[in-house]
């Protein structure tokens, strides 16, 4: 249970996907400037990597290496994945149609987010059993929404300062990210 | 031959994927840490471009518009493979300090953006320019910020296990800061900045 634990704040805080693993990057600085439009992003991530790797794992253990094909896992991720997705944006718009029009466009992009792929990789290489990979995705959803909504806030506050005028926009959400990432590394002792 | 050359020098600076188009950050922020990943990377990514261009741009008028996404993941997850596999056999020290990135070239936005926008809209020949030019605007992007990081990061240079000079004042307490993660969106930040006072780049 510990262990469990240790897994989750580990990928929430320690190894923040965006911040330590620079994973996902597109949404988090493409999406950040809103503070709604921020939380539908977090979500709809948080949902879409803990499904895929709920799904890749058994795949992966149960029959990529029976096969002895371990070498197709990324052209196999990345198919289930992208049809996962699909899925996951049917089923939403038959049952909620309010959740669906507040993840828009976001979910689709999702495909061609790498922090689910990285995520996916993440569990085999550690070697993660089905439940810790379960919880590691939830982490690292969970760590990824959290510095989301916090840079969102920050960056709506930003709005309104005055910057130098070659750093507005891009160039000054690079360096809050710098002082974000300076503030987690205080997180480093906890696990 | 005209367009070939405008194709080629359109992604080195004007559309570079990095510092205008901010696409493809991921891979170009985490392995900056040293010049050797920073070469390597660059090899690997230009590879499957080139690759996945060449490809896409010779089957552009057989592929049903409607499954074109799914095709194009395909293609690119297995040039990808075969570019994982070969590193893993023939440079085991780079593959492994590039780690899980070279497999996450599939979700890179911008191979999968060119195949989208360009090659299959386009001819081999220009789509062969048109990889060659954004190839070589992320290599150049790539390594000036694994530059800046090693110089600062570690006080010298090294490439592939050769050292060329160390920066006087440096080299024995060096900026450390550099080499961890944040360093790593301080210097991008900067350089955008830095792109946007020269005018190269447009500001907001």
């Amino acid at each position: 249970m510990s262990n469990l634990i240790a897994i989750f704040f580990g990928m929430a805080l320690v190894n923040n996907l965006v911040l330590v693993k620079f994973l996902g990057l597109c949404p988090f600085f493409g999406v950040s400037k809103k503070l709604g439009s921020a939380l539908s992003m977090g979500v709809a991530v948080l949902l879409v990597i803990v499904v895929a790797s709920a799904v890749t794992w058994p795949i992966f253990h149960f029959l990529l290496i029976p096969y002895g094909a371990e070498f197709m896992r990324t052209v196999i991720f990345i198919l289930v994945i992208a049809s996962l997705v699909q899925i996951i944006e049917m089923t939403i718009k038959r049952t909620n149609l309010t959740l669906y029009n507040a993840l828009g466009i976001y979910l689709p992009l999702i495909t061609t987010n790498c922090a689910v792929l990285g995520i996916t990789f993440i569990n085999i290489d550690q070697a993660y059993t089905f439940s810790e990979s379960i919880i590691a995705a939830l982490g690292a959803g969970a760590g990824f929404t959290l510095v989301l909504i916090i840079m969102s806030g920050i960056r709506e506050r930003l709005d309104m300062a005055d910057p130098p005028l070659a750093f507005k926009g891009t160039p000054i959400a690079f360096i809050t990210a710098m002082f974000l990432g300076l503030c987690f590394l205080a997180f480093t002792g906890i696990i | 031959m005209h367009s070939f050359t405008k194709n080629f020098l359109r992604g080195i600076i004007r559309s570079n994927p990095t510092f205008i188009l901010l696409l493809g950050l991921c891979p170009t922020l985490a392995v900056s840490t040293s010049l050797d990943n920073a070469v390597g990377m660059s090899a690997a990514f230009i590879c499957v471009l080139l690759a996945s261009n060449i490809i896409i741009s010779l089957i552009r008028n057989h592929v049903p518009v409607r499954v074109r996404i799914p095709v194009f993941i395909v293609i690119i997850a297995t040039l990808v493979t075969i570019v994982d596999l070969m590193l893993q056999g023939f440079i085991p020290a780079l593959s492994k300090s590039l780690g899980m990135y070279i497999p996450l070239i599939v979700v890179n936005c911008i191979i999968l953006g060119r195949a989208e926008a360009f090659a299959s809209k386009n001819s081999t020949t220009n789509s062969i320019a048109d990889a060659l030019g954004i190839g070589i605007g992320f290599a150049w992007a790539m390594i000036l910020i694994s530059l800046i990081r090693q110089l600062l990061g570690t006080g010298k240079l090294d490439l592939f296990g050769r050292h060329l000079f160390t920066v006087p004042g440096l080299g024995d307490n060096p900026v450390a800061i550099f080499l961890l993660p944040m360093g790593a969106f301080f210097v991008i930040g900067v350089l955008l900045a830095l792109f946007r006072w020269m005018g190269v780049s447009a500001g907001e």
